[in-house]
């Protein structure tokens, strides 16, 4: 397998068309829907999604999401590693 | 056809996730592994109509279902497919079209973009045209490979589902070739599970060990290959694995399908399962028929289990095999999958695959699926 992507702040990550990110009522959550699948995400994992529409780079994204959560400390580090998982997985691409 | 439950990764809490509308058993085709009931015949004067489709659909919603498979038999053969994928859109579904291709023309694939349908399964038997048309029971390889490209070229995510077996398995290399060509996304290559049709000809159908060892290492190869370029899922059959599938990830849990007639089902072949009641959704409420129906309660959880199953250590994790291949190879639902080796059934599985083995066998003819090809007299049509 091809060894993993690593994002750099000016970076603009796009998500795969085939993945469909919606707010999901019953389950009171974000989804990402694609063929045969279905995934429920966490909140920050849904809030850096949305803005993964090769509109804002990474380091806007960053900037964002420190300012909708309270407890921002590592943050940073942890949607790099974020980005580089979703990217592994396929739900993000160059 | 049954899932081992890998791709829901989803806790469905109780709700029906996985929704799929079996809309006609009509079809072309006369697959000799058809999953369809042996008397499919008997369901299409029977079959529900648009407004009591867009009915299931409203009421699968709010039960909180989110991916929704148009299935068949053949569901182009149904005029209202357009229609039904524009409600299941509105209502937030993320809908797939499970299609063996025939029927599916220009016009209509730019009508279901249009009506927004997602994501389209499409089903190929081999990269050979004689062999597929053979297998198939008519002229459909070239047909099923230009629908494919016009698939792509619509723009729609796919999924290749290529069911396997020891007719095709030798050339799984010149399938995934094919399928790179076409450019899928998602290519399944599903050894097929033995139920009705498939069970009927099981004998010609399974493939020897040495067949899935070598196909696995063509996959193995063309992963390696491709990356992330095309994803590849490889079914192995339950028969050679040691513990049973995950069967629908559990009766009643997150799978809900609804056949032609409207009868709610916990998966699409537990009608082989005799004794039991299927009620439909046209005399009861979907939540009812899910939540409270004799049929979906009969084996959820772990209650009904019998021994080895209930002490085992691994029942929250294959919550005893499949009900449906208990009843069929052993004669009791509730008994243990005899796919598992822990099974006191297990020889009938061994025998199975013995058989697959032999070198001098006596080849039989492949009973296709199709109206008089067997007697279905004797089963209870209610």
């Amino acid at each position: 397998m091809s060894e993993n992507r690593h994002f750099e702040p000016e970076d603009r990550p796009q998500m795969d068309p085939k993945y469909l990110l919606r707010w999901e009522k019953s389950q009171d959550a974000y989804v990402l829907l694609y063929p045969e699948g279905v995934i429920k995400l966490n909140s920050s994992a849904a809030e850096i999604l949305k803005r993964c529409t090769g509109e804002f780079n990474v380091d806007k994204i960053t900037a964002e999401l420190k300012a909708l959560f309270v407890d921002s400390t590592n943050i940073e580090k942890s949607i790099y590693k974020f980005l580089e998982v979703s990217h592994a997985k396929g739900w993000i691409r160059d | 056809m049954p899932k081992d439950g890998l791709e829901i990764r989803l806790d469905g809490q109780g709700k029906p996730m996985w929704l799929v509308l079996e809309l006609t058993y009509r079809c072309p085709l006369k697959c000799v592994w058809c999953n369809n009931p042996l008397d499919f015949d008997q369901y299409s004067k029977k079959e529900l109509s648009t407004e009591e489709w867009k009915r299931v659909l409203h009421e699968g919603r709010e039960l909180g279902a989110l991916q929704l498979g148009f299935s068949g038999g053949e569901p182009m053969l149904r005029d209202d497919i357009e229609e039904l994928v524009e409600e299941a859109e509105r209502l937030g579904y993320y809908t797939n079209l499970i299609t063996s291709g025939v029927g599916l023309t220009l016009e209509r694939l730019k009508a279901l973009k249009k009506a927004g349908l997602k994501q389209i399964q499409l089903s190929l038997q081999s990269a050979n045209r004689d062999l597929t048309d053979e297998l198939v029971g008519a002229r459909a390889h070239d047909l099923k490979v230009d629908v494919a490209r016009m698939i792509k070229a619509e723009g729609f995510p796919m999924v290749l589902n290529v069911p396997i077996f020891r007719q095709n398995i030798d050339q799984v290399e010149d399938i995934l070739g094919l399928a790179e060509d076409i450019g899928v996304d998602y290519i399944e290559l599903a050894n097929i599970q033995y139920y009705n049709w498939a069970l009927l000809n099981r004998e010609e159908l399974l493939p020897t060990r040495e067949q899935i060892e070598r196909a696995e290492a063509s996959v193995v190869a063309t992963r390696e290959r491709l990356g992330k370029k095309m994803t590849i899922y490889f079914v192995i059959p339950d028969y050679y694995e040691t513990r049973p599938k995950a069967c629908m990830n559990g009766w009643g849990t997150i799978h809900l399908t609804i056949a032609p007639d409207g009868a709610a089902l916990p998966c699409q072949e537990v009608r082989v399962i005799e004794g039991l009641e299927f009620p439909t959704v046209r005399e009861h409420s979907l939540e009812w028929l899910w939540n409270d129906s004799p049929l979906f309660k009969k084996f959820r959880g772990d209650e009904w289990m019998k021994e080895p199953c209930r002490t085992c250590d691994e029942k929250e994790k294959d919550f005893g095999g499949c009900r449906c291949q208990a009843f069929l190879l052993t004669g009791d639902a509730a008994n243990t999958d005899p796919a598992c080796a822990k099974s006191p059934h297990h020889h009938v599985i061994e025998m199975a695959v013995n058989k697959a083995r032999q070198k001098h066998h006596e080849p039989k003819p492949l009973v296709r699926r199709q109206i008089g090809a067997v007697t279905t007299v004797f089963m209870a049509h209610k």
